[in-house]
């Protein structure tokens, strides 16, 4: 069972992710669903009347745009990172938090290890999907590994110079 | 020099402590090899042929010598007592034992510095002109430039992974010392007609298997825009560069495949989100980072000479003329300590020569030296009246070779002798044709001629842009070497009249190592034969000749027979 820490704590999940090939039909119940993008795009006008809580996730290789009118139906974001040094993901956060105004929750899943937390959590993520045998502890302490940064980005909205006293 | 406060520090201070941490994880078998790869390369840790290799950046080149005898000091406790400086002002060790690393990085930054995205696709070193703040050409001191740049790339959370490697050069000077436009990202810095600062934006240069001159995505930027301008190029880049081929994953090939206007709107577009926000740079941040920079107490009022009593020395003159530079301070020259004699690998210091150099730079220029992507060292603010001495005292320490800008300033990586990717050897190479030009009469009459060595594609030895380049290739599990000519780092003298970047053209066919120096030779004599005065440089005849007269020279007559064109010389 893959482990989601949300907010700096180990949380269940009560989430389940369709997968970009998932048939219509699995729609249907009343479970949180996280919709790969091209179902959600299919489906998008004919989905308001399901009550449960709605999520979508991105791949690499998509872009926020796409959903970017969209953001305030979602309860949940997730972006995929399919392989370890894949950094697509961290710009989609950041688009999705600054440019999108996205406030729900923003999931990294995928390749997540505990040494890309912090950068994640930076760029907007608040929650992450851990990959099989991360050592969830370990990841905990990822969040504090820098206790500053130079940029601007969405955990830290004015860069370190417009912050110095 | 720049001087870290609190938060600098603390940053490479908690970097050290992250790594140090990843290291363990990694022996007590917790971190995967290919993860860790990942990790340690952001931290400088490559591995090569017969160890790991450590590069420690050198920030725009400049070094105090407190750094210069920590390194020292590193290179004697924890490697085999010398190091190599590289083509990206970087300095690298061939010998750590990886789990002394977190050790070194520790001693490192107790006198600021680090190998923070030293490797791996991130952003690497900010490098510059190694003349900048003293040139007399300069139109903006870059070094303040480079080091906000530097501040904003540090562990920037959005680009920590991106496609590939990305490096970026300022300069602020009228001639390009940094081959600015062989960058990912390139930035000339200017004034406008009121004297405000910006920058010409230059991206998708690079050298590597596909050579590229950078195209001009914006003219003139004004500086307070220049963090927010890079966000919106890296965004691009991070976003749509190539991520499915390692080959073709770097800027160049996204703005190629973009078409430059194409490349240039997406970047304009996205850039027209970020205008103004918080990340736009203010005087006071200019100012609060200026201020951190120490700054030599020149004396003024000083006669600009050179002393006379020392022209008579045999050996002056010759170095005077080539290891001697300008200086905007009257009274004042920088000099460049050439890390080139024959016989040593081209950027190599021993530690001694190390710790002799830092007293050099501490007896003569304020403490400070700088870094050349050349791979020699300079002492940027020696007094002239204080030249002949330290030109003996550079003479007696091997470090006066008087060759600066000429054949055997030979730039050279590594090659098969250390790294894991060469195809061939470098550095026998570079010591093959610096015995054959040893004579320096015959030298200083050549003139100036860039000539670099790379041992694989990758080309560290940037031989794309040496006048002559050369480039080390496999074939069939055997070792040869293509020679090009007519590449050129930039416009390294002011003036719109001096050639600009270039890439340069291969003659033909490859060459067995033996051959090397005789093709080199051939090329000179070439060139002294074509050239109208001795003003006119060899890569001045290449451009106003072209390759064909010097390709024949190589190959012999095309005319003749094949047999008797492989006699002279074996190709492949």
């Amino acid at each position: 069972m893959a482990i989601l820490i949300k907010n700096r704590r180990i949380v269940a999940d009560g989430w389940r992710l369709l997968d970009a090939h998932a048939a219509e039909a699995a729609l249907a119940d009343g479970e949180s669903l996280l919709l790969p993008l091209a179902l959600w795009l299919e489906r998008r006008d004919s989905l308001p009347e399901r009550r449960a809580p709605l999520g979508v996730w991105l791949d690499s290789h998509e872009g926020p745009e796409a959903i970017a009118a969209d953001v305030a139906r979602f309860q949940v974001i997730a972006v995929n990172f399919p392989k370890y040094q894949d950094g697509r993901g961290y710009s989609t956060a950041r688009l999705l938090r600054e440019r999108y105004g996205y406030r729900g929750e923003l999931r990294a899943i995928g390749q997540v290890a505990r040494d890309h937390l912090y950068y994640m959590a930076s760029c907007g993520f608040d929650a992450f999907l851990l990959r099989e045998g991360e050592d969830p502890q370990a990841a905990l302490e990822a969040f504090d590994d820098f206790s500053e940064a130079y940029q601007a980005s969405p955990a830290r909205p004015l860069p370190l110079f417009r912050r110095r006293a | 020099m720049y001087v870290y406060d609190q938060i600098d520090q603390r940053l490479v201070d908690e970097r050290v402590r992250q790594f140090r941490d990843q290291t363990r994880r990694f022996l007590e078998g917790k971190l995967s090899e290919d993860d860790f790869r990942a990790l340690r390369l952001r931290n400088g840790l490559y591995l090569q042929r017969h160890a790991p290799m450590l590069r420690i950046a050198i920030p725009y080149g400049l070094l105090s010598s407190r750094q210069l005898r920590k390194l020292a000091e590193i290179t004697r406790k924890y490697d085999r007592g010398y190091g190599h400086f590289s083509t990206r002002q970087n300095l690298q060790l061939n010998w750590p034992k990886l789990e002394q690393v977190p050790d070194i990085l520790a001693e490192l930054a107790t006198v600021q510095l680090h190998s923070i995205q030293a490797c791996g696709n991130d952003m690497r070193n900010i490098t510059s002109d190694h003349f900048a703040g003293i040139a007399p050409d300069e139109v903006v001191d870059a070094r303040v430039w480079c080091e906000l740049v530097r501040q904003w790339a540090m562990l920037h959370p959005e680009f920590n992974y991106l496609p590939r490697k990305f490096k970026i050069a300022v300069s602020g000077a009228a001639a390009d010392r940094a081959a600015v436009a062989f960058h990912d990202i390139g930035l000339y810095a200017l004034r406008d007609d009121a004297g405000e600062i910006g920058f010409r934006v230059l991206a998708g240069g690079g050298l590597g298997r596909t050579p590229s001159i950078g195209v001009t995505v914006r003219e003139f930027l004004p500086w307070r825009h220049l963090l927010t301008y890079l966000e919106a190029i890296l965004r691009i880049y991070n976003r749509f560069g190539r991520r499915d081929n390692l080959w073709k994953s770097r800027i160049k090939i996204l703005v190629r495949d973009m078409g430059a206007e194409r490349f240039r709107a997406a970047v304009e577009a996205e850039w027209a989100h970020l205008a103004d926000a918080p990340s736009t740079l203010t005087e006071e941040e200019l100012r609060r980072v200026e201020s951190r920079f120490t700054r030599p107490a020149y004396l003024s009022g000083l006669a600009d000479d050179t002393p006379e009593s020392a022209w008579a020395e045999p050996g002056f003159t010759a170095w005077h003329r080539r290891n001697v530079h300008a200086h905007k301070v009257p009274g004042y020259a920088a000099v460049t300590l050439s890390l080139k004699k024959t016989g040593v690998p081209p950027g190599d210091v021993t530690a001694e020569q190390m710790d002799a150099i830092a007293e050099l730079a501490d007896r003569y220029s304020f403490g400070e030296l700088r870094v050349t992507h050349e791979q020699n060292l300079v002492l940027p603010d020696v007094r002239r009246l204080e030249l002949p001495a330290l030109w003996r005292a550079a003479r007696s320490l091997g470090l006066a070779t008087p060759n600066v800008g000429l054949l055997t300033n030979v730039v050279c990586c590594p090659g098969g002798d250390f790294c894991a990717l060469a195809n061939a050897k470098s550095i026998p190479v570079a010591e093959a044709i610096q015995r054959r030009f040893d004579d320096l009469d015959y030298l200083h009459d050549i003139g100036e001629v860039d000539l670099n060595i790379s041992g694989c594609i990758n080309a560290c030895g940037h031989h794309h842009i040496g006048h002559i380049g050369i480039l080390g290739v496999d074939k069939n599990g055997e070792e040869w070497y293509q020679v090009e000519i007519g590449g050129n780092q930039g416009r390294t003298r002011p003036g719109d009249g001096a050639p600009g970047p270039s890439l340069g053209k291969v003659l033909g066919p490859s060459f067995a190592r033996a051959d090397i120096p005789d093709v080199v030779e051939r090329l000179i004599r070439c060139y002294l034969e074509q050239r109208d005065s001795e003003a006119e440089r060899f890569i001045d005849v290449v451009q106003r000749i072209g390759v064909e007269p010097f390709k024949e020279r190589v190959y012999g007559d095309p005319h003749q027979e094949p047999a008797h064109r492989r006699g002279r010389l074996a190709t492949a």
